[in-house]
């Protein structure tokens, strides 16, 4: 229940974020809401010897709409996107989506960029930026760079962010078309079994825990571009899936899921 | 490491290791045992306070975070003039049995009402999901909520 001996440093900017762990190298962990780290480190299944807590850093947080894109900074906790008018107007899905993430608690801490970063496939929000086609706009040691969603989650709990690099901001299309997120669970304030997510009616539809990592349910997506009712779109919906086997659910199952929860999802989107 | 936090009104610092969750910094080096400790998980929310007016479950925040903030403890929660409605409700109602869960249970409540307008059962059900009472089945607690949310 307590947490290995640590080293902590606060640092004030993404800048000396990426400075603090080029100095530590691997055994360096970046910190922020704690909501996903602290559980780890209780448990001794995350042992860093180096926190960075970057929780503080500046201009890392708040939720800006230009034209056609919405900017959130990484630090933005999940309450935040939970409570926004401005989100709530531009991309009502993701807004949603965060209200859902575990309880109050835990939102009032955890952060759009942990919960990208830790690229956990059951988590909600990164399935969110990937039905929305986000993009995600990292620094490291020689600048910023932007990585699509659909690129960024490469594996159970691993994105292509370097050690060194740190998350600084999301961005997705303002999407005011019809969406759904149909979460599945049994116990409170747990991780969807499986999850469903439509964005742009039915144009983004991405899976939550069919995967080693969040996923597009591509040819469901196809399927509704070529005309079909989502009934049928979703019957694809498992297609070629292999999802993981656990104490709440077997691969069959999740399968049968997620063909229910896309069905439900795109009729409530309308698509 | 130094840390400073502002709990129940008073400024309390202390050396602590980088470490030190705020529960056991709370219970162990400020000797305010009224935030439980139920889990391992972050499920229970035995050990929920309010960090700078928001409810956190203490097991999982470190001490170094708190640093600079706002605590509230159940042990801050009552005025000179008596118990705070969320406690008094909760009494009234008999909204606890063993008392383990009531704590972090009337922390949360304190939070959530505070946070979101116009609940209705329902949404103090929600509200109160990251908090676990193993005695009283929930009826008591939610009429309790709901009381002192009027
Ligand atoms: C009880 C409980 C229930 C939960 N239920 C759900 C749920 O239902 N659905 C769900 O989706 N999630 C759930 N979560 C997880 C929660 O959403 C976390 O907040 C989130 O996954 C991590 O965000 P954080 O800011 O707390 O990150 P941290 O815990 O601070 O960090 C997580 C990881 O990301 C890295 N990291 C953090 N920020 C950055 C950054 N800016 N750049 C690069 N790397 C970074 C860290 O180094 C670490 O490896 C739950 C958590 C708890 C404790
Ligand atoms: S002790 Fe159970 S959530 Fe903190
Ligand atoms: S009163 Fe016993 S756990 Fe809630």
């Amino acid at each position: 229940m307590i947490p290995a001996a640590v080293d902590y440093l606060r640092v004030e900017s993404a800048e000396a974020a990426v400075a603090a762990l080029g100095e530590h190298g691997d055994e360096a962990k970046l910190l922020a809401g704690g909501q996903s780290l602290i559980p780890l480190m209780r448990l001794r299944l995350a042992t860093p010897t180096v926190l960075v807590d970057v929780g503080r850093a500046t201009g890392l947080s708040g939720i800006s709409v230009g034209g056609d894109t919405v900017s959130i900074g990484a630090l933005t906790t999940h309450s935040s996107l939970e409570h926004s008018a401005e989100l709530a107007a531009a991309c009502p899905l993701l807004a949603h989506v965060a209200s859902v993430v575990g309880d109050p608690a835990v939102r009032h801490r955890g952060t759009l960029g942990g919960s990208l970063a830790h690229a956990d496939p059951a988590s909600d929000l990164p399935a969110a930026v990937l039905a929305l086609g986000g993009t995600l706009v990292v620094s490291g040691p020689g600048g910023s760079r932007e990585i699509a969603a659909t690129d960024f989650f490469t594996g159970f709990l691993e994105s292509d962010l370097a050690a060194d690099e740190v998350l600084t901001e999301v961005r997705v299309p303002v999407s005011t078309g019809g969406w759904s997120y149909q979460k599945f669970n049994r116990r409170a304030q747990d991780w969807a079994i499986v999850g469903a997510m439509v964005a742009e009616g039915g144009a983004g539809v991405a899976l939550v825990n069919m995967a080693s990592t969040p996923i597009r349910a591509s040819s469901v997506e196809a399927a509704l571009a070529g005309g079909a009712s989502a009934a049928d779109a979703a019957a694809g919906a498992a297609d070629s899936t292999e999802p993981p086997t656990d104490n709440q659910a077997d691969g069959p199952y999740r399968q049968h899921l997620a063909r229910v929860l896309t069905r439900r999802a795109l009729e409530a989107a309308g698509a | 490491m130094e840390v400073s936090v502002t709990v129940n009104g008073t400024v309390r610092s202390a050396d602590v290791e980088p470490r030190t969750l705020l529960a056991h910094f709370l219970r162990d080096d400020l000797g305010l045992t009224g935030t439980n400790i139920g889990c391992d998980t972050s499920s229970c929310g035995a050990c929920t306070v309010l960090v700078d007016g928001r409810s956190a479950k203490s097991c999982t925040l470190l001490a170094v975070q708190a640093d600079g903030s706002d605590v509230t403890t159940i042990e801050g929660l009552a005025g000179d003039d008596g118990l705070h409605p969320m406690q008094q409700a909760f009494h009234e109602c008999h909204a606890l049995q063993c008392g383990y869960c009531t704590p972090g249970m009337v922390m949360a409540a304190v939070s959530l009402v505070d946070e979101y307008e116009d609940l209705d059962a329902a949404g103090v059900r929600e509200g109160l999901e990251g908090n676990l009472c193993r005695c009283t089945g929930y009826q008591n607690i939610v009429k309790a909520v709901l009381a002192a949310s009027e």
